[in-house]
């Protein structure tokens, strides 16, 4: 395990020259980056396509032959778990954290680049054995992305046989590279800074992958724990979570198990699980404001409190997943508590990114723009959130159309606002070139706008009671036809920001070949990943010497100097140091 | 400057969007009226903080847009405005979580006088089980279901004797009196939902769940399953009907125990040959269907399920659609058998006739139409041979062009929508899946291949 | 208290030393593995703790059987347990003995420690297989009961671990034999240590648990609140 190779050692900086060794079997954190970015978006288009199949038919129900309810179920199923785990995890922690954190806390690489390049391809595997279960008989399944026994592996259920099987494996895979990867992440960032980046000087972007990562490190195990016997349930014939019961009119061999079980397991994992995502979004977000406002990020230290709060409450409220599934209904006080407490440290998280803008001087960039989305839907979804997670409101509206649209607001959109603003604050950094700032922001408005309409009127189906994971409502008495028009209007909003997407994919793509080759630090931005001799860096990032670094990362507009910005390794000047002991607060 | 526009404009819109939208909350039927206030302290407390985070942000990103002759302060952090950020946020959150908990402390506490309905779910089905008499539900358990016991009633236990079984997705509930429901599920998990009631619980296999509520407004309303169950979970639904106390006693009279239900006799399949003859004249001598006379086989189908359609035509939830022209012919010949004992003999007979393979009419692609079938063999069974537990008749040998119709009529709306029917509310929207006449056809044409 | 005066500081402020340069070093790769190490143990544990609790938990329904407790139970006499614990603690026991040789350069008692390490590791693995069979030849399916399934689950998920330390020591060892320096050994053959010791400290938890007699569960599964 002594394996460091050059995280500090510029000797072994011999950059590899043959294509494979360059970019197939490459260790380059940089490099292993971009092939977990370019594997996620790809399984996050499929799975974008299947919400776009979906909402066809909730929009037009009577239309479309090719969906029927097992194969929408499969969609369901399919289109939320590539989104939660594949995309979002694999793209903000594999991606975004592998490029980052070694270049942010001034190291070369990972303290473990072998460990980092097969924790890539163990990934690839993961997603392989997903795609597969599109090709086995029964196809994938359809339990819906809890994968609640015992209608997970019971026939009665779309890809009951073959489809939960090939995705507990995977998810199980997953969980290995995950967990390979990050080692990585929290043993560089809390062994390989450079001198002087104390962690308090880290840049927040690395404050929230690394609590997402110890998060993630600590919460897969529990989804291990349930897929591993969950599959002994199916295979094997054991009754971990499997009750005596009637399938079909048959009674099965299963001798009393608990399917509560299950889902405690599986919360334990999915609610930290939220904020793997949430976190790392928090942190980039905190970064792309602050370098577009050019001033500091406001609050830097409750910013940093909070993220280590939400980490740490995350552990506690994820029976609010469970308020009426039957388990003790005590339980309700206490995590309704603990879930509405999360809510303050959120809350002034949301303020200080305002604050943060508040006497600024702000760039309207498309990174920035997309931060501002950011901000405006994440309040939204933060707020409905305090709908859900009071147990009584969660009465009336679990597992209705109002917890879609939570969780879409708040774990699909704004993360992937904060995606998009990270992808174009960084893409000159990691391409070297600019992006199209026209098309850039063409498709921000569409993305902004088009997932608002999506979604708030969505809300308001739950409000009536709409269920989810419905192929069709047909008649009710309490559903008025209007609703019916609403779903129609939400698919085509669906379906117009899915093509919008298109312009992202046709700018990186084109901006990649023909962009305009970008300055160097285009952003003007002080924190240490800018600040590299190559920009792209080349391996092994800091050429001969590693940098020192004497301030943190917001050293922006500071009184008394010429620059609107100081980079992190720029010696602290006696100008600076006389200004006074306050700094200059 | 769009941006700053954009965020006033949604904020707005949002307000407005809320104010015009004619959906909201279904109007209560249950005495939860606190829910529903509960959501209104955290819609009014959440809509402001909404509005006020996003104008504010909409204001600094127009007051302090990039000029170059301005700089930004130098500001690390600011205690005093965090502290208060902090402490106004802490008693919002305390006002609405206060309310939240004293609700829901009512609602895990179960008032003493309630009445006990147990509520029993399974794929993809509802149905209910009132105490009886004696107050005392009897014990069951999944080990004991069976044909004959959908409900795996415990044989020994004398308490179940009286208990009133539901074998259908109505419940009625007295209107004005508590209700506690129990609940449980025979297979997978399923949720009860009545959105004018707004409580909603999951039923898990291995346990009993409960949940409680006063009916206020007479009225018919859906129960829905709230927890996926697998493929026909849309289709999971039943009725819950508030009644006056008059009309929930007359309906519950009308409900049969435990006990009378053992106690039926069987159908006698001599006395039915007789009553058999009047069907012959369409439906052919040995129950085989008549195309000619659109009758379709009766050979073959299952027992209970002719005797479950004979009912329905005799009450008229089959064969009243002005539209349905051949089930109007059938209804007053049902109604030639005198009561439920002739129903049973001449279902009786027609199980022991010879099942003869139907003649193929429909040509389609059977590769098709057996992508379609997956979601149709989860009840009919993988070989269309038909599934009494999940109320599922035998499709295999059936005449296709009577099962065309029959899709038809389900898709039309002209079979399986009258309140009473079940299971053919079911059928309404699984046949609904299928989207034009050729995918009827190509599934047709699969079945035939059965 | 370190932890909490660290999030403390103002890291706008630039301190007194020349350079401002704050107190922290630099890079301090020696130690990474070490780190990375209790993270590691922290997962494992994880990952045992969790399954503890599923078993705690799953031991209140009616079905659950526990191994021990009525006389015909298998490990009512848990001899078979004693033998296999006493093979992985001889396993740690030459470990550490190995981890000594190699610490005072003495090349053949590093070579006997590792080897008689590896040795007893396989045997305890062995071992636990044929008391798979012994238990299956009893009519102890996985499937018959749940505290069956969980002893199945428990030992396989256990003997897994042990089977990739071994594969990360053959690893080590490879690497040493290959530069030939035996004082390069030192630092991973510590750490391979730590997780021998780990993994016989979890084996110590399981056995107590599978072990145990119906009274002792219900009991633990009380504190647990189940």
């Amino acid at each position: 395990m002594q394996h460091v190779a050059i995280a500090d050692r510029p000797d072994e900086l011999h950059d590899p020259q043959s294509f494979i060794a360059k970019y197939v079997w490459s260790q380059d954190h940089k490099v292993i980056a971009i092939q977990y970015g370019g594997t996620a978006i790809f399984v996050g288009l499929i799975a974008l396509v299947l919400s776009g199949l979906m909402r066809l038919q909730l929009g037009f129900p009577d239309t479309f032959d090719f969906i029927d309810p097992s194969s929408y179920l499969q969609f369901v199923t399919m289109h939320g778990m590539i989104m939660v785990i594949y995309l979002l995890t694999a793209l903000l922690l594999g991606g975004f954290g592998n490029y980052l954190i070694p270049l942010m806390v001034g190291a070369r690489d990972m303290v473990f680049p072998f460990m980092n390049m097969l924790s890539y391809w163990v990934y690839l595997l993961s997603v392989l054995i997903l795609l597969a279960s599109f090709f086995v008989p029964g196809g994938p399944t359809g339990a819906g992305w809890t994968l609640y026994p015992p209608q997970a592996i019971l026939e009665g259920t779309p890809g009951y046989d073959w489809g939960i099987l090939l995705m507990l494996l995977s998810l199980a895979v997953f969980i290995v590279a995950f967990t390979m990867g990050g080692l990585n992440y929290v043993t560089t960032v809390l062994q390989a800074r450079c001198r002087g980046m104390t962690l308090m000087r880290m840049p927040l972007t690395i404050w929230g992958i690394f609590t997402a990562t110890v998060l993630g490190i600590l919460a897969f195990p529990a989804l291990l724990v349930s897929a591993i016997m969950m599959i002994l349930d199916k295979t094997l014939g054991t009754s971990f979570f499997m009750p005596v019961l009637v399938s079909l009119g048959e009674s099965l061999e299963y001798t009393g198990g608990s399917p509560i079980l299950f889902q405690h397991l599986f919360w334990f994992f999915g609610h930290p699980e939220v904020y793997i995502v949430a976190l790392p979004a928090f942190g980039m977000v905190s970064d792309v404001l602050s370098v577009h406002a050019r001033k500091n990020i406001f609050g830097y230290r409750m910013m940093v409190w909070a993220i280590v709060a939400i980490g740490g409450l995350s552990f506690i409220v994820w029976a609010h997943h469970m308020y009426v599934s039957g388990m003790h209904p005590a339980f309700g006080f206490f995590f309704a508590t603990t879930t509405l407490i999360i809510a303050v440290p959120t809350a002034i998280k949301v303020y200080n990114w305002v604050l943060t803008l508040w006497r600024g001087n702000i760039h309207l960039t498309v990174p920035m723009l997309f931060a501002i989305g950011f901000i405006f839907t994440f309040t939204h979804g933060g707020l409905t959130g305090l709908f859900l997670g009071n147990v009584t409101i969660d009465l009336p509206l679990s597992d209705t159309y109002f917890v879609v649209a939570h969780f879409h607001m708040v774990m699909g959109v704004s993360p992937i606002m904060v995606l998009f603003a990270a992808i174009y604050h960084w893409f000159p950094l990691m391409s070297g070139k600019m992006f199209n700032e026209t098309l850039g922001k063409w498709h921000f408005w569409c993305t902004f706008l088009g997932t608002y309409a999506i979604y708030l009127p969505m809300h308001y189906l739950g409000f009536l009671g709409v269920p989810r994971r419905y192929f069709a409502m047909g008649t009710t008495d309490f559903i008025p036809e209007s609703a019916q028009t609403l779903n129609a209007q939400i698919t085509v909003a669906a379906i117009l920001v899915g093509l919008s997407q298109l312009i992202f994919l046709y700018n990186i793509l084109w901006s990649l070949r023909y962009g305009e080759k970008s300055k160097k630090n285009p952003w003007g931005a002080a924190s240490l990943e800018w600040q590299t001799p190559d920009q792209p860096p080349h391996h092994g990032n800091w050429g001969p010497e590693l940098p020192e670094v004497y301030r943190w990362a917001y050293d922006y507009s500071v009184p008394g100097v010429k620059e609107d910005f100081i980079p992190q390794n720029h010696p602290v000047t006696d100008a600076e140091r006389t200004d006074g002991e306050g700094g200059h607060a | 400057m769009k941006i700053v526009v954009a965020l006033i404009l949604l904020v707005l819109g949002s307000i407005v969007f809320h104010w015009l939208s004619p959906w909201w909350l279904t109007p209560l039927a249950a005495d939860w009226g606190e829910i529903d206030l509960t959501i209104d302290i955290t819609l009014y407390i959440t809509a402001v903080v909404f509005v006020a985070v996003n104008l504010f942000l909409a204001y600094c990103v127009y007051r302090f847009r990039y000029s170059p002759d301005r700089r930004a302060d130098y500001e690390p952090e600011n205690k005093k405005l965090e502290g208060w950020l902090t402490a106004i946020t802490s008693i919002g959150v305390i006002a609405m979580l206060a309310p939240g908990l004293v609700v829901w402390a009512r609602f895990v506490d179960v008032p003493e006088d309630a009445h006990e309905v147990e509520v029993v779910g399974q794929q993809w089905q509802w149905s209910f089980r009132l105490p009886g008499e004696d107050g005392v539900l009897g014990e069951v358990d999944s080990a004991y279901v069976g044909l004959d016991n959908p409900f795996g009633m415990n044989p020994n236990d004398p308490a179940g004797d009286d208990d009133v079984l539901i074998n259908t997705n109505e419940l009625h509930l007295p209107i004005g009196q508590n209700v506690r429901l129990w609940m449980r599920s025979k297979d997978v998990l399923h949720d009860f939902a009545v959105p004018q009631f707004r409580v909603k619980m999951d039923m898990v296999p291995g346990m009993v769940t409960y949940a409680w509520l006063k009916p206020t407004v007479e009225g018919t309303y859906d129960i829905l399953c709230m927890e996926l169950c697998g493929i026909a979970h849309y289709a999971m639904r039943g009725h819950v009907v508030v009644d006056s106390q008059e009309n929930y006693d007359e309906w519950v009279a009308a409900q049969s125990t435990w006990s009378e239900i053992n106690g039926r006799p069987p159908g006698d399949p001599v006395a039915g040959q007789s009553q058999f003859a009047t069907c012959v004249a369409c439906h052919g001598q040995n129950g085989e269907g008549n195309v000619a006379m659109n009758a379709p086989a009766l050979a073959g189908l299952p027992a209970w399920y002719i005797a479950r359609q004979l009912q329905y035509y005799k009450q008229g939830v089959r064969g009243a659609h002005e539209d349905d022209i051949y089930g109007k012919q059938m209804a007053p010949m049902a109604n030639m058998l005198a009561d439920d004992q002739a129903v049973r003999n001449v279902t009786a007979y027609i199980d022991t006739l010879e099942v003869a393979d139907a003649a193929h009419t429909i040509d389609g692609d059977p590769a098709q139409g057996a992508s379609h079938y997956v979601s149709c063999g989860a009840c009919h069974g993988a070989q269309a041979q038909g599934n009494y537990a999940l109320q599922a008749p035998r499709l295999a040998g059936q005449d296709d062009w009577y099962l065309k119709r029959q899709l038809q009529n389900f898709r039309d709306g002209v079979r399986g929508t009258h309140d009473e029917d079940s299971y053919g509310h079911q059928m309404v929207l699984m046949a609904r899946s299928l989207k034009n006449e050729d995918s009827i056809n190509d599934l047709l044409a699969y079945l035939n291949t059965l | 208290m370190k932890l909490l005066k660290m999030l403390g500081t103002k890291p706008w402020l630039h301190d007194a030393e020349p350079g401002g340069v704050a107190a922290y070093a630099g890079p301090d790769n020696g130690d990474a593995a070490r780190i990375a190490l209790r993270f590691i143990l922290a997962i494992v544990g994880v990952l045992f703790f969790l399954f503890i609790i599923t078993f705690l938990s799953r031991s209140q329904y009616p079905d659950f059987e526990a191994l021990a407790g009525a006389p015909w139970q298998p490990f009512t006499d848990p001899t078979r347990l004693w033998f296999n614990t006493s093979l992985l603690f001889m396993a740690s026991v030459a470990m550490q003995w190995g981890l000594g040789g190699t610490r005072q350069g003495k090349l053949n008692v590093a070579v006997t420690g590792i080897s008689a390490a590896v040795f007893f590791t396989l045997m305890f693995i062995i071992a636990q297989m044929d008391l798979w069979l012994h238990l299956q030849s009893m009519g102890y399916y996985i499937n018959s009961n749940p505290a069956n399934s969980y002893f199945y689950v428990l030992t396989a998920i256990h003997a897994l671990h042990l089977i990739g330390g071994l594969v990360i020591l053959s690893n080590v060892v490879f690497r040493v034999w290959y530069d030939n320096k035996l004082e390069s050994l030192t630092a991973p053959l510590q750490l391979c240590t730590t997780y021998w010791h780990f993994l016989f400290g979890v084996w110590l938890v399981l056995f107590a648990l599978l072990s145990s007699r119906p009274e002792t569960i219900n009991a633990l599964a009380a504190m647990c609140g189940f």
